[in-house]
């Protein structure tokens, strides 16, 4: 049982894996620097600006729908 | 290792209670947000307005004092604390009116005039208003500063939780895919990835909002300080004056503020004795012409008596960030499609807010405490909630 996570560098399975902190907030980061960016942009101005802030904060809306939606592997 | 796990598990603390004391709170805020976002619809929906005239644009504005004439006309034994151009709907006027200059505005009638005729509009009871009732909700419970500076005190709370719960994010984490979703397990397990996925994604529209909203219940404060710092600053030199009660034209003097700041447009006059002018001068408020400009207002001081201007200057840095965290609070700056994403990303966070309270029920019902939760994550390669 704790085989995959003890000894072995490589799991029988890729879900097994211990990620590095590097590999579990890069997405998430990515993803907050958007929101940042969407958040303050409809602030500058109008037309293009606010589309920027609709795209940018519609993303983690579409991630959620998409990873609850996704079908199994 | 073993200092890592001990602050790992002092973050799991701060998450957990932060969150125990602030979720009933942060449930009724989302709740009560939800219709705020869109209250100008719901007020058009259920109350009957009447219209002011549609004009050509480009007609001049009916003359200010006419038209705060015939609105106090309407409105007998009030006196005028605000004239605010209505930001919704450029042909009318809000005349903002309280028994006495010294009662407190925020029990104000709000009077409506034509802003081409002066024509008396309408003087709704906005009291009786769903959404009024769910703003008193939102923002004191109808237990006025001490209920606003509490559930600011749970906003706090709020983004302790969001803060802790990055940090908690990564251990529960470390054998998952980014937005791992494991559907086939039970409900504590679908829900746990759930929490993760919705709270991770939402992490900076959380803290932002959130913490606009906490800046939101310091107003008040802030703008007694303002009061008691640059306004006192600007009219010293007429501190000993009295209240002004038959000052001069206000047409001349918006025109007069107008020419000191040719590229603004007047968003409301503060009446000499109201919180923000001083006794003996018009207080008017200019703004400027983009979503953020428009937000940050830049006061001329007009002396009510000889009607010229005593001064204008930017508001501080903490009136800025109040007026800057507004509409960060309310996400009325981009539209109706910036208005429906702020109400899908509310009804999320209510999902993380219910989905962690669940979580922390049943782990309390199974006797599993969230350190022997994370201790279970680093022995076992199995699903850390199931072994305890």
């Amino acid at each position: 049982m704790t085989g995959a996570s003890r000894g072995a560098s490589r799991g029988p399975s890729p879900g097994a894996r211990r990620r590095t902190i590097g590999q579990i907030f890069g997405i998430p980061l990515l993803i907050a620097l958007l929101s940042a960016i969407g958040l303050v942009s409809a602030l500058i101005g109008d037309g293009i600006w606010d589309s920027i802030s609709w795209i940018t904060l519609l993303l983690p809306i579409l991630l959620c729908s998409f990873f609850l939606l996704k079908p199994q592997r | 290792m073993a200092s890592a796990s001990s602050s790992l598990r002092k973050w799991a603390w701060v998450h957990k209670w932060s969150s125990i004391v602030c979720t009933a709170f942060m449930l009724l805020l989302c709740i009560t947000g939800l219709p705020l976002i869109f209250h100008e619809e719901i007020d058009d929906l259920l109350h009957e307005q009447v219209k002011a005239a549609v004009v050509p644009e480009g007609t001049p504005l009916v003359d200010l004092d006419r038209a705060v004439a015939r609105g106090l006309a309407a409105a007998p034994k009030t006196v005028a604390h605000f004239l605010i151009w209505d930001p919704d709907d450029a042909n009318s006027l809000l005349l903002s009116v309280g028994p006495s200059i010294e009662a407190n505005p925020t029990d104000n009638r709000i009077i409506r005039v034509d802003a081409h005729t002066g024509a008396f509009l309408d003087a709704p009871d906005v009291t009786k208003r769903f959404t009024y009732i769910m703003l008193k909700l939102h923002t004191d419970m109808f237990a006025g500063l001490p209920g606003k500076l509490f559930l600011g005190f749970m906003g706090i709370l709020f983004c302790a939780a969001i803060v802790s719960g990055i940090v908690v994010y990564a251990p529960s984490m470390r054998k998952l895919d980014f937005g791992a979703y494991r559907r086939e397990r039970p409900r504590i397990v679908r829900w746990l990835d759930l929490h993760n996925m919705a709270g991770i994604l939402l992490v900076i529209w959380m803290l932002v909002v959130g913490f606009t909203g906490v800046i939101n219940t310091w107003a008040d404060l802030v703008i007694k300080i303002w009061q008691f710092g640059q306004l006192a600053e600007m009219t010293s030199q007429y501190a000993d004056r009295p209240l002004v009660t038959q000052p001069a034209s206000l047409t001349a003097a918006v025109a007069t503020a107008q020419q000191a700041q040719p590229d603004m447009k007047p968003a409301f006059v503060a009446f000499p004795g109201s919180i923000f002018s001083s006794k003996s001068h018009y207080g008017i408020f200019m703004r400027g012409n983009t979503p953020l400009t428009a937000k940050l207002l830049r006061p001329a001081l007009i002396d009510a008596v000889t009607g010229k201007l005593t001064d204008t200057r930017n508001l501080p840095w903490y009136v800025a960030t109040l007026l800057v965290s507004q509409p960060l609070h309310f996400g009325d700056y981009g539209g109706m499609p910036l208005k429906i994403i702020w109400a899908v990303l509310d009804i999320i966070t209510i999902v993380v807010l219910i989905t962690g309270l669940y979580l922390w029920l049943r782990r309390r019902q199974s006797g599993s405490s969230v350190e022997r939760m994370l201790a279970a994550t680093q022995a076992a390669s199995h699903d850390p909630v199931l072994t305890s």
